[in-house]
């Protein structure tokens, strides 16, 4: 029974620690995170700051060394493979390189196919199957038709990142984790992904969590920010209360970093 | 007049694919960069921005080929080298090119030192160890970089301190121009920062003579370069003072581009950034008009039709549409008054 006042997702002291001895790396250092559903919310820290980490971590893909996880209120219980299909029903995410998500062997038409049947809709009549693929594609602006039979590496990067999204399309998850997926894309691009992304956010009611680099990016779309540092979070709050008016030293070096077009960049700060 | 160190005029290339195919990835490039200054060059992926970086050290090998045009560098015409030559006498202290992602190119199992070696050797192989290692204590040291760092592996630097590794290793034989491909892009803002204010501290102290900027980050360009071109579909649409071309973009990509910038400013949650459907025309069979028409909201029925030229229109500024900088700008001014 899902509990109406609990949030979508919840984490609580949850903490991360790699290696042994000496070479101990305390990645992720007991983080509390709540999502709502439908929220969007970005995670900014620099390099190595625990970010990747703490979204493997949120996405079942390591296992944390410290804290607990709650779906829906109850106890996150992923100890066996069908009960993680199941869990990844609910929770998915896009990486940076998108290509590498894929495997190279794997024909688009069969990377689509497999995301209806994770949705459990593998018994669907053929037509209809092509019909909610051709949907998804058309969703983001690709055509499917000219799709089929075609591999990854035969698509163009802008392709790649739309067919990520075709992708969450058909397969519907409660919450997106997207890492650093604007990074290497123009302007221009990135604004269509951001739409897109938006767009699916209001259709399926999906929780987005965004995790970047990207300051600019972090202030236009997110419901609220979190700034890490040596994993652990250091000010969370609205973009106004975060980025506009940051508090700690960390937060303020990050955003005076981003190099700006109507204030001055100050180069001699580095 | 100041010093020409680059100039391009029609250059073309292309990639002859597995099956035969010709892609004009650079297509008719012409440019200039002065003694002193910097050239900024975006566009969407896969618009040819690194192909023109290639293309521009005038060494080839397949899949790439030299199709037309030529490349001066500082008065010298490298176009009809031979490529032992380009490697011997051009690379490295006429030009020189830091790829994309570099710093995973690193030789993980060589200290730094010795990767600075080989690249010396290639041009004077009878420098000492000696003479090359003081050579690149000087250097790192006037970047803001500890000398320790030539005694260590690549593995034992940070992802930003990597990058800024390549970069001092790159300019050791004091190129007059250098190319940086996205050199920026996978870091972190403040690992961002130190890289932009080596490459400035490059120009200022002038181990470098001239340089060309590759990034899709356009705030970042503005801050760097003096001149900024925008690419599209292996075509320059629009060349202009980075003031310009930030502020008055002429070209409707261009415009959109601009459109889209994200700072982290006050005000910039209301706007509405511009977001352009479609794909470019794949580069196999461009269209005969303009390579932007299907995706343009400004488009004639005859832009698809005839062949659209670069405008150039005085002070370096150029842009490629069938429409004048006034109906342009009209354009864009009832857009956002809507
Ligand atoms: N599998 C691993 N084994 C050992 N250490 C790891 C492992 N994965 C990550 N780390 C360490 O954990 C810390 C956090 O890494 P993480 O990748 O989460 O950072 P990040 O914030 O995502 O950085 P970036 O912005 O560079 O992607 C780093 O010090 C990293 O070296
Ligand atoms: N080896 C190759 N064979 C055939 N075509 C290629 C090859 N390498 C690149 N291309 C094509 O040439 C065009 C230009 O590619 P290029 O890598 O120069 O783009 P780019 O502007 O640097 O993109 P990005 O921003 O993604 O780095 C693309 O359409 C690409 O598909
Ligand atoms: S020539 Fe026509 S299609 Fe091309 S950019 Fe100008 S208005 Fe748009
Ligand atoms: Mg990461
Ligand atoms: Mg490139």
């Amino acid at each position: 029974m899902p509990n109406q006042t609990e949030p979508l997702f919840k984490a609580v002291g949850l903490s991360k620690e790699f290696g042994f001895g000496r070479q101990k790396t305390l990645a992720v250092n007991q983080v509390d995170l709540a999502l709502e559903e439908g929220e969007v919310i970005t995670i900014v820290g620099e390099s190595g700051s625990g970010k990747t980490t703490l979204a493997k971590m949120i996405l079942g893909l390591i296992s944390p060394t410290g804290g607990e996880v709650f779906f829906r209120g109850e106890p996150r219980d992923i100890s066996t493979y069908r009960k993680k299909l199941a869990y990844w029903k609910n929770i998915q995410a896009i990486f940076q390189d998108p290509y590498s998500s894929f495997n190279i062997f794997t024909k688009i038409d069969t990377v689509l196919l497999d995301c209806i049947r994770m949705r459990g809709n593998g018994n669907l009549p053929r037509e209809k199957k092509r019909e909610m693929m051709a949907e998804a594609c058309s969703f983001v602006n690709l055509k499917f038709e000219e799709l089929t039979n075609k591999y990854p590496f035969e698509l163009s990067g802008g392709q790649m990142q739309r067919l990520m999204i075709a992708r969450i399309f058909l397969l519907d998850p409660k919450i997106l984790i997207a890492d650093e997926i604007t990074s290497m894309i123009d302007a221009c691009s990135r604004a269509t992904i951001l739409d897109m992304l938006m767009e699916l956010r209001d259709k399926i009611g999906m929780t987005v969590v965004f995790i970047t680099h990207d300051v600019g990016l972090a202030y236009y779309v997110s419901d609220k920010v979190y700034i890490m540092e040596h994993g652990k979070f250091v000010e969370s709050g609205t973009p106004d209360e975060v980025i506009l008016n940051p508090k700690g030293d960390y937060t303020k070096r990050l955003i005076s970093d981003v190099p700006k077009i109507y204030e001055e960049w100050d180069l001699s700060t580095v | 007049m100041a010093k020409v160190m680059l100039e391009v005029n029609e250059l073309t290339t292309k990639y002859i694919t597995r099956f035969k195919e010709n892609v004009y990835a650079v297509d008719h490039v012409s440019l200039k960069v002065e003694e002193g200054k910097s050239l900024g060059i975006a566009g969407e992926s896969g618009c040819g921005k690194s192909t023109l970086a290639l293309s521009l050290m005038g060494y080839y090998f397949p899949p790439l080929h030299y199709t037309s045009g030529e490349i001066i560098i500082d008065g010298q015409n490298i176009t009809g080298l031979t490529p032992d030559n380009i490697r011997k006498s051009i690379l490295g202290t006429e030009i020189a090119y830091i790829p994309q992602a570099a710093m995973n190119a690193l030789n993980p199992t060589q200290k730094v030192i010795h990767f600075i070696e080989d690249v010396v050797h290639a041009h004077f192989p009878d420098a000492t160890k000696k003479e090359i290692y003081d050579l690149a204590r000087t250097r790192f040291e006037t970047l803001g970089l500890n000398a320790s760092v030539l005694e260590k592996y690549p593995v034992e630097l940070s992802g930003g301190m990597k990058q800024r590794t390549v970069i001092a290793t790159s300019v050791i034989l004091g190129p007059k121009v250098l190319i940086a491909d996205e050199p920026s892009s996978a870091l972190d803002v403040t690992s961002q920062k130190k890289v932009i204010k080596m490459l400035r501290d490059m120009m200022e102290t002038e181990i470098i003579k001239s340089m060309i900027f590759i990034t899709h980050e356009l705030p970042l360009l503005y801050n760097v370069t003096d001149d900024i071109m925008v690419m599209y579909a292996g075509q320059i649409v629009e060349k202009a003072s980075a003031e310009k071309a930030v502020f008055d973009p002429l070209h409707p990509y261009a415009n959109g581009l601009m459109g889209a910038i994200i700072v982290p400013e006050e005000g910039l949650r209301d706007v509405k950034l511009t977001a352009i459907p479609g794909v470019p025309p794949n580069l196999k069979n461009p269209p005969e008009g303009c390579r932007f028409a299907e995706r343009c909201k400004y488009a004639v029925p005859q832009c698809k039709v005839i062949k659209v030229s670069l405008n150039e229109i005085g002070n370096g500024r150029a842009y490629r549409c069938i429409f004048s900088e006034d109906e342009l700008r009209e354009f864009y001014k009832d857009a956002k008054s809507n």
